[in-house]
């Protein structure tokens, strides 16, 4: 196997990347020292406590911020080297509220193929992929319950066709029955479209069902990184141990 | 009219003063420091335009205008929105109105290139441009924090910064231009409009007042959709950075 291809094996590579944000004069680090290759293909379930930071390793991913320390790679090249339109075409990110665009389903289903000005094959084809009606393009999108939300949002992220897709606590807001049918959906998106998938979640029975590697992220560091069946079950720190235990709440105790 | 019977006029305020001190609302030294002020500034303009007017000097018409463009430019900026660098952004927009202002209305001979003329003119598009501006910048500045997550669905599946604030610019901008539309549609109706009302008591021909009137209804017209359109394209570029991340601080 070549050096190249090697490379990019790799969809998603964190080198000691870092952030913070300056909140007046003070400065606080909420992501330290990050270090990870998310493999192509595999799906990486992420966990931590609220607040330990998953949400801002996602958006270092698509450069919806910029990593202050280190670096992130998507594919080998650093993310600031992208062309960003391109980087975030080709990382897409699917947020916890699924915001909509105001106006129909179908204006949210049609925005990525507006934004880059392709015309999408079959809108009516899109919208039953994500096991909703087509009577339900029409519609305003702001009257949707939050799991068609939730598919909608999916489905327009679909249309850039991109080959990494990072979801952040998607399912968090729904009932368990939705929040099921969503995790479904996202699997079947998986095997059809073999994306990879970097996955926020709070539901640890989520993580270890659909993830290939699990990640444990807890005060803005990564704590373990491990295969998620022995990250389950074999899990080597102590702080991961207490997690999995149900015992770190917040960050501040650490 | 006299000073003393000018004078007379203050009666009113008092009674608003004693209403003011008997409901207790506070606002006797705000009432007093107001009349104080506008009775200043308004006098001192008033030497001032006669002044300039007499000079009949170029010069003078431009340091005016100048001064104008100035003043409002300030009043807008010191609101502190959280938009970067706005200070250069509305100097340019007000200067940008004032020259096609001046340009259509003193180039098609509507009015005589006088500082009579320009003068009052150009502080009626000044001023009218600023409270446009001011409402577009309040307007996109609630859109922006409100519809945040909106922008980053955008700029999320690759659009540009142009695209992402697309909609709430133009909702700002429509937003800003509807009370100008909507007091030139009633305009005569409720309230006749100050200039109007001033040449009519001065002694003007009331149809002659009337037409000035419109040649202030239409440039108004003309420069709320100029205000926000120019506004509006110079400000968004600043709300991203070089990443286009959105970078726009709360106030
Ligand atoms: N724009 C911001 N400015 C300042 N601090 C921020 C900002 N966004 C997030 N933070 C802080 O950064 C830390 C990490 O936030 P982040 O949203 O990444 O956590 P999270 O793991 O996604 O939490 P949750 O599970 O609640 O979504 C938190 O302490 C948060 O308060
Ligand atoms: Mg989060």
């Amino acid at each position: 196997m070549s050096i190249e291809k090697l490379k990019t094996d790799i969809a998603i590579q964190f080198k000691q990347a870092g952030k913070c944000y300056v909140n007046g004069s003070e400065k606080q680090m909420v992501l330290q020292n990050i270090t990870g290759d998310v493999p192509a293909g595999a799906v990486v379930t992420l966990v931590g406590p609220s607040g330990s930071g998953k949400s801002t390793l996602l958006s270092l991913c698509n450069l919806l911020l910029t990593p202050d320390e280190g670096e992130v790679r998507i594919e080998g090249k650093e993310v600031r080297e992208w062309d960003v339109n391109k980087l975030r075409q080709h990382a897409a990110l699917a947020f916890q509220t699924a915001p909509m665009i105001p106006g129909t389903v179908h204006d949210n289903l049609m925005l990525a193929a507006r934004l880059h000005d392709i015309s999408l094959q079959s809108p009516e084809e899109l919208i039953q992929y994500v096991g909703l009606s087509k009577n339900i393009l029409p519609r305003s999108a702001e009257e949707l319950s939050g799991g068609q939300k939730q598919r909608v949002a999916l489905a327009r992220t679909l249309v850039n066709q991109s080959s990494i897709l990072m979801l952040d606590e998607m399912t968090s807001a729904l009932d368990p029955s939705a929040a099921k049918e969503i995790e479904e959906l996202i699997i079947k998106i998986h095997k059809d479209e073999q994306k990879t998938i970097l996955w926020v979640t709070h539901d640890l029975e989520q993580a270890r069902r659909v993830g290939d590697y699990t990640w444990l992220l807890a005060n803005g560091r990564l704590i373990e990184k491990a295969e998620t069946h022995s990250f389950f079950h074999y899990p080597e720190k102590e702080l991961t141990r207490r997690f999995l235990q149900g015992e770190l709440a917040g960050g501040k105790d650490l | 009219m006299s000073l003393f019977t000018l004078s007379l006029a203050l009666v009113f305020v008092g009674l608003a003063i004693l209403l003011s001190s008997g409901l207790k609302l506070g606002l006797e030294k705000d009432m007093v420091i107001a009349v104080v002020r506008s009775a200043v500034q308004l006098l001192v303009i008033g030497y001032v335009l006669t002044f300039v007017f007499s000079s009949n000097s170029p010069f003078f018409t431009i340091v005016m205008v100048v001064l104008m463009i100035a003043v409002a430019a300030q009043n807008i900026v010191k609101r502190k929105y959280g938009f970067p660098k706005l200070g250069w952004r509305v100097v340019v927009t007000l200067f940008a109105i004032e020259a096609v202002s001046m340009l259509f209305l003193i180039g098609l001979n509507i009015i005589p290139p006088a500082p009579r003329y320009i003068i009052p003119f150009s502080g009626m598009i000044i001023g009218s441009s600023m409270i446009i501006a001011s409402l577009l910048l309040n307007r996109l500045n609630a859109e922006i924090i409100s519809r945040k997550a909106e922008i980053n669905v955008v700029l999320s599946l690759g659009g540009t910064p142009k695209q992402a604030v697309h909609m709430i610019l133009k909702d700002a901008v429509r937003a800003s231009m509807i009370p100008s539309i909507d007091s030139a549609k009633t305009i005569g109706l409720v309230q006749l409009p100050g200039m109007m009302t001033g040449q009519i008591i001065a002694g003007a021909d009331p149809v002659q007042a009337v037409r000035f009137q419109l040649i202030i209804v239409f440039s108004s017209l003309a420069t709320a959709a100029l205000t926000s359109i120019i506004l509006g394209s110079l400000i968004y570029p600043a709300l991203f950075n070089k990443h286009q991340q959105l970078s726009f601080k709360e106030y």
